[in-house]
């Protein structure tokens, strides 16, 4: 027994007692995760999954102009990325009402070329190093203000999410009768974008722009296997990318595997797990024979 | 019968003066005038492409006139509630019952206020009188198309809304919950609320509405309904001619 608690300790405990930039990245997987798990709900629920993507893969471009100006810098690189995250947003959605595109369609248009871009600026002046570095972030390697830069972005994130959630739940459900009793419905729209391009910012400094959205999907799609109620799918979600969050940061370093898509894979094992075992709509359920009720 | 007459002569809840409605210039509405009164229970009938879901768009706001206007006379956005055709509900959105039920209560409770659950629960009340009770914590995925229907009446209740906009409420719905759905809206109507439902059922036009406008993208008919719906009317009714004319010319009629 005292043995097993042991290697428990050695496994769970020492990585974050011993090293620094291993407490750091829990702290900043831990900030990322309540931004995050909530967003990616109200995402998959309003059918925004791509739009999520897309705007993930906009953030880069800018990201790279803001690496061109000033090197690695948190302060540039953030600012290049909130602008061209919005751009895009208002962009995407200016594109959807005055062309006869889907939304969807404009999304992906916006995305690929987002990426070419993004790739292309990052290569004039950098390394592959700094390229991988944008591309799948540094999560062992944060420093105090990005530190600071997350729990900022969960805290604004909750706080604003808590402001608009009737609107924004309404919305999403009969977005026709929320027209017709408030204007609310488009300002809480236009926040809700912004709260997804602040927390794939934040994401972006810790997963890089390509695995960022990871985080915030893969929860809210896994929660869904658990629960028909609101609530508890963004708490579930919540929980899902933080337990998975640190899982994966813990296997990485056992592993020595890197540790962004480590994160994103244990994340994706728990999506796969819930699939499977979920109590709410699971396939394996459907495999063992149960007895239809009586009414 | 005749007392929503004699009250619109009195105090009209709207007034529709020379009113055209329509898309990209083509009328839908073609220069219809009239009075609703105020407490009247008013039926809207006609062919497919008549311009009934385009009058009621018009009584909200959502859509703006090509020409004339629509007086509301004193009725605030908030007085009145709408219960669109094919409401653009996601049913498979986990929220329950109760929870979109008590979203009637949005004028009163904004987007902050406090919904209290006191002794005497309204929602819970609105429920109970569309005959859902028990059916407060179910999630919307699992209700039919009936129960869906009762549930966004026990909405429009908690709206207290003093005019009330139906386009189509009893479409695919059986026999057992119309006659439900009708019984509230005489309530409704013994509580003098205005009500003007777009129906195509002739059978509950008669039986239940005294006053019906019979629409033909021009105003066929407009009266008690035992006039209204004659069998000359009707057939004027049916002639309309559906499809509009790309090479249509300017309208330069004169109302």
């Amino acid at each position: 027994m005292m043995a097993f608690l042991g290697s428990m300790q050695d496994w769970l405990i020492a990585p974050f007692a011993e090293f620094e930039f291993m407490r750091r990245a829990l702290v900043g997987i831990l900030a990322l995760s309540l931004g995050a798990g909530p967003i990616g709900v109200f995402l998959m629920l309003r059918r925004m999954s791509l739009t999520g993507d897309a705007m993930a893969h906009a953030i880069l471009p800018g990201a790279a102009i803001g690496y061109l100006v000033s090197g690695l810098s948190l302060g540039a690189m953030t600012v290049g990325g909130l602008a061209a995250g919005f751009l895009v947003a208002i962009l995407a959605g200016v594109v959807t009402r005055t062309t006869r595109l889907a939304e969807d369609a404009s999304l992906a248009g916006f995305y690929l070329i987002s990426l070419a871009l993004g790739v292309l600026i990052v290569s004039l002046k950098g390394s592959n190093i700094d390229l991988l570095h944008v591309l799948f972030g540094t999560v062992l390697a944060l420093d105090d203000n990005t530190l600071l830069l997350l729990a900022a972005i969960a805290t604004a994130t909750l706080a604003l999410l808590a402001l608009i959630y009737r609107p924004l739940v309404l919305e999403c459900v009969d977005p026709g009768f929320l027209r017709s009793v408030s204007r609310a419905g488009g300002p809480v729209h236009i926040l809700f974008l912004g709260l997804v391009v602040l927390n794939l910012v934040g994401g972006f400094h810790a997963l890089g722009t390509l695995l960022a959205v990871g985080m915030m999907m893969l929860p809210a799609i896994a929660a869904q296997f658990w629960s028909r109620d609101l609530t508890a799918t963004l708490g579930i979600a919540t929980l899902i990318a933080a337990l998975g969050g640190v899982a994966g940061l813990l296997l990485s370093y056992h592993l020595g595997a890197p540790s962004g898509p480590a994160i994103i894979l244990t994340i994706g094992v728990v999506y796969g797990a819930s699939m499977a075992f979920g109590t709410s709509g699971g396939f394996i359920w459907r495999l063992l024979p149960q007895k239809h009720l009586g009414a | 019968m005749s007392i929503a007459a004699t009250d619109a002569r009195s105090q009209p809840a709207l007034a529709f003066r020379n009113l055209t409605l329509g898309y990209d210039r083509h009328p839908a509405v073609h220069h219809l005038s009239g009075a609703v009164a105020s407490g009247a229970l008013l039926a809207v009938v006609g062919p497919n492409g008549a311009g009934k879901s385009t009058l009621l768009k018009s009584i909200v706001g959502t859509l703006v006139p090509l020409e004339g206007s629509i007086d509301r006379s004193g009725l605030r956005a908030q007085d009145i509630a709408y219960l669109p055709q094919s409401a653009e509900i996601d049913r498979t959105f986990p929220i329950t019952v109760y929870d979109l039920v008590s979203m009637g209560h949005w004028r009163r409770i904004g987007m902050f206020g406090r919904l209290s659950r006191g002794p005497r629960d309204p929602v819970a009340e609105a429920i109970d009188a569309v005959g859902l009770r028990g059916f407060e914590a179910r999630a919307l995925g699992t209700l039919s198309g009936g129960q869906m229907q009762r549930v966004l009446f026990a909405r429009l209740l908690l709206q207290d809304a003093r005019l009330i906009l139906l386009d189509e409420p009893f479409t695919a719905i059986d026999a057992k919950t119309t006659s439900d759905l009708i019984d509230l809206i005489a309530r409704w109507h013994g509580e003098k609320r205005t009500v003007i439902a777009v129906l195509h059922d002739m059978g509950i036009v008669r039986e239940h509405f005294p006053e019906t406008l019979l629409l033909a993208r021009e105003a066929v008919a407009w009266g008690p309904t035992g006039e209204t719906l004659s069998s000359e009317n009707l057939l004027r009714a049916r002639r309309m001619v559906e499809a509009f004319s790309h090479q249509a010319d300017i309208c330069d009629k004169v109302a």
